[in-house]
């Protein structure tokens, strides 16, 4: 196995296109793990951890532009006011040594269904910046996750950032685990406001064979919201709830079973929900 | 392939590495540190836990070759008996020991942190260092008396006038 190790990006690209068996390492939190169990011995690993460029964040034209190689631990202590749901959901990243090292191109690359960004990604509608020597394309988050641990990148492609779109309203990140940290999501939710175009985003994370979306219970929401008073009534939010749940496709696993998960969604989505339409403050 | 990086302040290298090889077991295995632990190999328990550029990682899951050049301080780099160990040894917080090393390195980032941790704090920073013995209580405990021993070093350092500032960042930084 060799172990490429460029200097910058334009390095990394060339890397990549020359070896397009190489499997990206940056936080090394999936990678490793899957070294150290022999479940896999790629030809190469190219090592993203030495290019300053990508550990940078910037915000630029409605949006934050998060480099691939920016760690949880940043995005918690610098993003936090920016990017609360992605903050929230980061705080729920394995641990504090995980979160020093993890990455959110790394968690996007993993494409795990249970990746804990996801949801937030997908209920805010960001969009990954992948290269390669070709050039630059962007891709929709929705368009990004293909099949569990499956992405649309091409061989030789690797991402470059991920933007998110600056907060436009109320979100919230909810996750279900066996304990309250250090634990991977039986399921997760994420949903997002955006007060001017009154649009409903939402994310559903670990219960299906990629993160999904749920698109009726958007457009539901959207119709069903007071957006001036931000107040929805008891059945409207029940019934996005049962919409979120239904827009799933869980199976049973050693973390839950699908009809926990459907019923764990749909409860998650109505307390969200509150978390946003009521005006107290709401612990996290 | 060959490896080089800076191991408790000296330069350390090996002539032979497997690309994939962990940082864990080139510390162990290569420079002869068997403090920090291997045992989960997924980074849920901590044991290998060891400073990398200054933050606490699970060396486990770092690839030994990601290091070369870099600055890794392990339990034995600490020197010691330290406050933490001490803290540890006087609250009994060790019991079959084998999470005690990746434990000690948590403690250490979080009191040379945050200076008076609050119980929550403390149970935040340590989610990620699993005690098989279950003694957490004593643990938690340790890391309250390291803190307390910290802030009263700190006190004693900081009282005589003409003495510089501990640090330009926001918190004392004593690491």
């Amino acid at each position: 196995m060799e172990f490429l190790a460029p200097a910058d990006w334009t390095e990394a690209l060339e890397a990549k296109a020359a070896h397009p068996g190489a499997v990206p390492i940056c936080g090394g939190t999936d990678v490793m793990v899957e070294l150290n169990f022999e479940l896999r011995r790629p030809p190469a690993l190219l090592d993203l951890g030495r290019i300053r460029a990508l550990k940078d964040w910037e915000v630029c034209d409605g949006h934050v532009r998060l480099g691939a190689a920016v760690t949880f631990a940043r995005i918690i202590s610098a993003l936090a006011d920016r990017l609360p749901a992605l903050a929230t959901a980061a705080r729920t990243v394995g641990s504090p040594q995980i979160r020093n090292r993890a990455t959110i191109g790394g968690n996007l690359g993993t494409a795990s269904p249970a990746g804990d960004a996801h949801p937030v990604l997908l209920a805010t509608g960001a969009v990954v910046e992948a290269e390669s020597v070709r050039g630059v394309r962007t891709i929709p988050v929705g368009d990004f996750f293909t099949g569990v641990k499956r992405n649309a990148l091409e061989p030789d492609e690797l991402i470059r950032a991920v933007r998110i779109p600056e907060t436009a309203g109320p979100q919230q990140f909810a996750k279900v685990g066996s304990r309250n940290a250090m634990v991977i999501a039986v399921c997760s939710f994420a949903v997002a406001l955006d007060l001017e175009r009154r649009t409903v985003g939402t994310g559903i994370g670990s219960a299906g064979p990629r993160p999904l979306t749920a698109p009726a219970a958007e457009d539901f929401l959207a119709g069903a919201l007071d957006w001036d008073g931000l107040a929805v009534s008891e059945d409207a939010a029940e019934r996005f709830g049962a919409l979120v749940a239904a827009a799933a496709s869980p199976i049973d696993d050693v973390r839950g079973t699908a009809a926990y998960r459907r019923r764990a969604l749909a409860v998650m989505a109505v307390r969200t929900l509150r978390w946003m339409t009521e005006k107290e403050a709401v612990a996290v | 392939m060959k490896l080089s990086l800076t191991v408790n302040g000296a330069d350390r290298s090996a002539q032979d590495v497997w690309p994939g090889t962990s940082l864990l077991t080139a510390l162990r295995e290569e420079f002869g540190l068997t403090g920090a632990k291997n045992a989960c190999e997924q980074g849920e328990c901590g044991s290998c836990t060891v400073y990398l550029d200054g933050d606490p990682v699970c060396s486990c899951l770092v690839a030994a070759a990601q290091a070369e050049g870099r600055q890794v301080r392990t339990v034995e780099g600490l020197g010691g008996p330290e406050a933490v160990q001490r803290a540890f040894l006087a609250c009994g917080a060790v019991q079959c020991g084998f999470c005690t090393p990746g434990l000690v390195v948590a403690v250490h980032d979080l009191v040379h942190r945050i200076e008076d941790p609050d119980e929550a704090t403390i149970r935040e920073a340590l989610a990620g260092n699993l005690c098989r013995c279950t003694g957490y209580e004593k643990i938690i405990e340790a890391v309250r008396c390291a803190a307390a021993e910290l802030r009263a070093e700190l006190s004693e350092h900081s009282a005589p006038p003409g003495l510089p500032e501990p640090s330009e960042s926001s918190g004392p930084v004593r690491r």
